[in-house]
C-alpha cells in the first residue's frame, strides 16, 4: 500500500529477440504482484469488504441464530436455496468473503514488508543529503551573520540537536550543509499499524481453528461437565480433539434474578461451584459482565428461564413426580415462556406417549381465556397447555427439537390433543382415559456457555498495538531541516540558508519560525556584533503535508 | 429510582436547546446574508488567474471578502447562542444522568442526543480555533437542529434504569468513545459535503471568468476555501479514527465479558467495521494519486452514512445484541 508509485524500471523499448516463456510468465507474474500491492487495489480490496460485510448483517446468519436462517428458507423457498449456495447466510466464513480479505492482506504484506525493510534501514543511516535549492523547500529562510561558516552551522546544529533532530553535517558541493530528522517512530507507527493487522487476523484465525464453545440449560440443583456430548448446542474448531477439553465440571446451585421497580432487568447471578482436574470445588457468583475464567476457559451466564415442574397420575395407580422440561422466554420482559414435556415412558403396561405443550407465565393473568404474564418474577406461576397423547416419533430416527413438538405425528393423526387447560399451581385437569396431570410447581434454570478462545489474548494484543501504531502515525511529525551556509553576496560574514520539510503536521509555519529564531538569536550571541537580520523568508510549493496513512 | 422533576428538567433542557440552535441558525442566516454586501477581492482573484484561487489557508483576510461589522457582530450572535445551546444540551445529559443516577448514554435517545452535542462542542473549538471556519455553522447547525428534532420525536425514552447488560465500567469506556468518535466524524462528514459544494462553486467561477462571463454572486463564496473545507474534514476524521478504533476494540473487551466472544459479527459490530473500513480508506485515499479531493471526499460523506446507518437502521429494524431502552 505505497502512497505514491515509486519510480519502476521501464521495460525495454524494444527487445532484441523475444522474451523465454518463462521471462514472459515471470514477468506477467511481477505485474499482477505490483498491481495487487498498489494503493489503488487495496482501497478497492477495502472497499469490497465492507460491501461483502454488508449482507452479514441484513440477513439471518447460522454464526447467530440457525432457526433465524430456517424461518428464511422456509418463507423464502424460491430465492433462499440460491442465497444458500451464495454462503449468504454465512457470510463470514464464506469462500468469498476470505478472498477478500486474504488478497487484501497480502497486498498489505507486499507493500508494508519493503516499508519495514526500507523503514529499518533508514534507522540506521544518517538524514539524506540536503536539495540543491533550500528555498524551493515549504519553508525556508536565509539568515545572514558575522560568524565564520562552520561556526554558523555548528549553532544550528545544537539548535537541532536540543529538538532532538538527528543530525548530520557533510561537505556539500555547494558548501558546507547540515542535515536533520527527526519523528522516525511515525513510520514505525505505519509499519506497527499494518503488521498488528496482520497479527491480529493470525489470532483471530487461531482462535476459530482451536476454540469451542458449548452451552446448556442447566436447572438449580444441577451441573454438567464440560464435554460436546453435555452440551444442548456445540460448536467448534477443525483442530478442536474432543478428547482434549479442560476436565472442568460446573454445578449450578442458586440462580437470581433481580428486577427495578420498573421491572428492568438489574442483574442475573448464579451461585456456582465448579472444579478443574477433579480438585476440590470452588464456590463462586457469575452474572452478566462478570464470568468466570478458570484455565482458559470461559463460563457465562447467558440467560435464565422456568422449567414447570408436572406430575402424572395413572389410573392403574401409576404416579410420575417431578418431571420437567425447560420452557424458553418468548419475552424477555414479561418472561412468558414456552416449550414442551415428552413423557416417552408411562410405565409398564403402556404404550402411550404423552406430551404437555404450552405457555409458561411466572406472573398469569388470563385475558378472554388467553394466558398472559404480566410481571417477570414468579409472583403467580400459570400455565396455558395443550396435552398429547399417542406417539412423539422420537425413534424415528429423525432429529427433533426439545422444545417444539414434531408436527408430523400430529398431522398423521399419531399424536392426539387430548386436553386444553389454564393452570395455576397445584391444580390439575383429568384427561379423558382417567389419567391426572398435575401442575405443581416451577424450577428456575440458567442458560451457561463455556467458550474457550486461545486467539483472544493474540487478538487483544494485537489491536491494543494496532492503536499504538495509529496514535504513532497520525500524532508524530516527521520533519527533515537543512542547512547551508555561504559567503554572503555583499563579501562580508556568511548567508545561512535553512529549509525544513514536515508530514504530518499543518502548523509547519510558527515551528519553523521559532527555530529560525532561535538560531538567529544564537547566532547573535556567538557573534560579537549582533548583525544578523533576516535576509528572505518564503513559502515554497505547499507540499501534501497531513499524514499518508500508510 | 428516578428523580422525575430532574428528568423534566432534562426534558425541558432539551427544548431549550433545541430553540438556541435555530435562534442560531437564523443568526448564522443573517450574517451569510449581510457579509455579501462587501465582495469582489475573490472573483477579482478568481478573474485573473482563470482558476480557482486558493488564498494561503491560515491567512483568511487575503482572499476573502471583508466583513461589515454588522455581519460580524451577527456572527459574534451565531456563535454565542451555539454556545448556549451547547450549555443547555450538556445540561440535558447532566440532568439525566442526575435524574437516573448512571450515565446518560444508556439508550438511544440519550446516545444520539449526545453525539449531536459532541458535534456541536467540536464544530465550536474548530470554530473558535480557526474563525474563518465559522461560516460552515449554518450547514452545521441546521443538520443539528434537524437531527435534535427527530430525536425528540421518535428516539425519546423516558428516563429509567439500565438494563442489566449495560451495567458495567465498560458502558464509561465503549459508549463514551463511540460518541466522541461519532460526533466527530459528524463534522467531519459536514465538511467533506461543503468541501464538495465548493469545489462545484470554484468550478462554476473559473468557467464563468474563462468565457468572459461573471458567475453570480452567491451565498457559497463565503464558505471557507475548498483547501481549509478538505483540510478541515481530513484533520477531524484523523483526530476521531483512533478515538473509533479504540471504541470498537473497547466493545471487543466488553463483549467478551458480556456476550462469550469478543467478535460476533452482530449486526452493530459489522456496520462498525464497516464504517472503521470506509474511514481507513478515507485515510488512504487522501494519499493516493487520483483519488485525492472529491473521491476521497465522497468516501468520507460514505463513512457518515455508514455511521448514521448503523445508528439508525440497525437499532430500529433489524434485531441484535446492542438493542437496548426499548429500541
Amino acid at each position: 500500500m505505497t502512497a505514491t508509485a515509486p519510480p519502476r524500471p521501464a521495460a525495454p523499448a524494444s527487445p532484441p529477440s523475444p522474451p523465454s516463456p518463462g521471462r514472459r510468465v515471470a514477468g506477467r507474474l511481477l505485474r499482477w504482484w505490483r498491481q495487487l500491492t498498489a494503493m489503488r487495489t487495496a482501497l478497492i480490496l477495502l472497499f469490497l469488504l465492507a460491501v461483502a460485510a454488508i449482507p452479514g448483517s441484513l440477513l439471518p446468519q447460522r454464526s447467530l441464530s440457525r432457526s433465524d436462517v430456517a424461518g428464511y428458507l422456509a418463507e423464502y423457498p424460491t430465492i433462499g436455496p440460491w442465497l444458500d449456495r451464495l454462503y449468504l447466510f454465512d457470510v463470514f466464513s464464506s469462500p468469498w468473503f476470505a478472498a477478500i480479505y486474504l488478497l487484501l492482506f497480502i497486498s498489505l504484506i507486499g507493500c508494508v514488508v519493503p516499508r519495514a525493510i526500507e523503514h529499518g534501514r533508514s534507522l540506521f543511516t544518517p538524514p539524506p543529503t540536503a536539495p540543491r535549492h533550500l528555498q524551493r523547500l515549504p519553508e525556508s529562510a536565509a539568515l545572514s551573520t558575522s560568524l565564520a561558516g562552520p561556526a554558523a552551522l555548528d549553532v544550528v546544529e545544537e539548535e537541532l540537536r536540543v529538538r532532538r533532530f538527528r543530525v548530520v553535517r557533510r561537505e556539500g558541493r555547494s558548501g558546507p550543509e547540515v542535515s536533520a530528522e527527526k519523528g522516525y517512530l511515525r513510520e514505525t507507527g505505519n509499519v506497527l499499524f499494518h503488521l498488528s493487522l496482520l497479527a491480529l487476523l493470525l489470532g483471530l484465525a487461531g482462535g476459530k481453528l482451536w476454540g469451542y464453545e458449548g452451552s446448556i440449560l442447566v436447572t438449580e440443583g444441577q451441573g454438567f461437565c464440560n464435554a460436546f456430548q453435555q452440551y444442548d448446542t456445540h460448536r467448534s474448531g477443525p483442530l478442536v480433539d474432543g478428547e482434549d477439553l479442560s476436565r472442568l465440571c460446573v454445578d449450578l446451585e442458586d440462580f437470581e434474578a433481580v428486577y427495578e421497580e420498573n421491572l428492568t432487568a438489574a442483574s442475573y447471578t448464579a451461585d456456582i461451584s465448579w472444579e478443574l482436574d477433579g480438585a476440590d470445588p470452588v464456590g463462586t457468583t457469575i452474572g452478566v459482565n462478570d464470568p468466570l475464567r478458570v484455565g482458559g476457559d470461559r463460563v457465562y451466564v447467558t440467560g435464565h428461564g422456568f422449567s414447570p415442574v408436572f406430575s402424572i397420575a395413572r389410573p392403574d395407580g401409576q404416579t410420575f413426580t417431578d418431571l420437567s422440561a425447560p420452557f424458553l422466554p418468548a419475552d424477555l420482559g414479561t418472561m412468558l415462556s414456552q416449550g414442551v414435556l415428552k413423557v416417552p415412558d408411562l410405565g409398564a403396561g403402556s404404550t402411550e406417549q404423552l406430551a404437555i405443550e404450552g405457555f409458561l407465565a411466572p406472573t398469569g393473568v388470563l385475558e378472554a381465556g388467553f394466558l398472559t404474564s404480566i410481571n417477570p418474577r414468579p409472583l403467580d406461576p400459570k400455565v396455558g397447555i395443550d396435552v398429547y397423547t399417542g406417539y412423539l416419533g422420537l425413534d424415528s430416527g429423525l432429529p427433533q427439537s426439545v422444545y417444539a413438538l414434531d408436527r408430523e405425528q400430529i398431522d398423521r393423526g399419531l399424536l392426539n390433543r387430548v386436553a386444553r387447560t389454564n393452570l395455576a399451581i397445584g391444580e390439575s385437569t383429568t384427561l379423558p382415559d382417567g389419567t391426572v396431570v398435575t401442575f405443581s410447581g416451577l424450577k428456575e434454570f440458567a442458560a451457561l456457555q463455556v467458550s474457550h478462545d486461545p486467539g483472544q489474548v493474540w487478538v487483544l494484543g494485537a489491536s491494543i498495538a494496532v492503536l499504538v501504531g495509529l496514535l504513532g502515525m497520525l500524532l508524530v511529525r516527521r520533519e527533515r531541516v537543512f542547512a547551508r551556509s555561504g559567503p554572503a553576496p555583499d563579501g562580508g560574514g556568511t548567508v545561512l540558508s535553512i529549509g525544513s520539510l514536515t508530514r504530518g503536521s499543518a502548523d509547519t509555519g510558527p515551528r519553523f519560525t521559532s527555530l529560525t529564531e532561535d538560531v538567529q538569536a544564537a547566532l547573535a550571541a556567538r557573534a560579537d556584533a549582533p548583525a544578523s537580520t533576516p535576509a528572505a523568508r518564503g513559502h515554497g510549493p505547499a507540499p501534501d503535508e497531513e499524514a499518508p496513512p500508510s | 429510582m428516578i428523580d422525575e422533576s430532574l428528568a423534566a428538567l432534562s426534558d425541558t433542557l432539551f427544548s431549550i436547546s433545541v430553540g438556541l440552535y435555530s435562534l442560531a441558525v437564523v443568526a448564522f442566516c443573517a450574517e451569510l446574508a449581510f457579509g455579501r454586501s462587501v465582495r469582489g477581492r475573490t472573483e477579482q482573484l478568481v478573474a485573473a488567474g482563470g482558476v480557482p484561487a486558493q488564498p494561503p489557508v491560515d491567512a483568511p483576510a487575503a482572499g476573502e471578502p471583508v466583513e461589515p461589522a454588522r455581519a460580524r457582530r451577527l456572527g459574534l450572535v451565531a456563535m454565542v447562542l451555539t454556545g448556549l445551546g451547547a450549555v443547555t444540551h450538556a445540561g440535558v445529559l447532566v440532568a439525566r444522568g442526575m435524574a437516573t443516577d448512571r450515565l446518560p448514554w444508556g439508550n438511544m435517545y440519550e446516545f444520539a442526543t449526545a453525539v449531536v452535542l459532541v458535534a456541536v462542542v467540536a464544530y465550536l473549538v474548530l470554530a473558535v480555533r480557526a474563525p474563518s471556519l465559522r461560516h460552515i455553522g449554518v450547514f452545521l447547525l441546521a443538520p443539528v437542529v434537524l437531527s435534535m428534532v427527530l430525536i425528540g420525536l421518535f428516539l425519546y425514552a423516558e428516563a429509567g434504569p439500565l438494563v442489566a447488560a449495560l451495567r458495567s465500567s465498560w458502558l464509561a469506556i465503549h459508549v463514551s468513545t463511540a460518541t466522541i468518535g461519532f460526533g466527530i466524524f459528524f463534522v467531519s462528514g459536514i465538511a467533506s459535503v461543503l468541501y464538495l459544494v465548493r469545489t462545484r462553486r470554484d468550478a462554476t467561477v473559473a468557467a464563468g471568468a474563462s468565457t468572459g462571463a461573471s458567475a453570480a454572486p452567491s451565498l457559497l463564496d463565503r464558505l471557507p476555501t475548498a483547501a481549509a473545507l478538505d483540510r478541515t474534514a481530513h484533520r477531524t476524521a484523523v483526530f476521531g479514527f483512533p478515538i473509533w478504533t479504540f471504541a470498537v476494540i473497547a466493545g471487543a473487551i466488553w463483549a467478551e465479558s458480556a456476550w462469550g466472544r469478543f467478535w460476533g459479527w452482530d449486526p452493530k459490530e459489522t456496520w462498525a467495521f464497516i464504517a472503521w473500513i470506509v474511514y481507513a480508506a478515507y485515510l488512504h485515499a487522501r494519499t493516493t494519486a487520483g483519488w485525492r479531493g472529491r473521491p476521497s471526499a465522497w468516501i468520507n460523506i460514505v463513512g457518515l452514512v455508514v455511521m448514521i446507518f448503523n445508528l439508525l437502521f440497525v437499532n430500529l429494524v433489524s434485531t441484535g445484541l446492542h438493542s437496548y431502552g426499548g429500541v
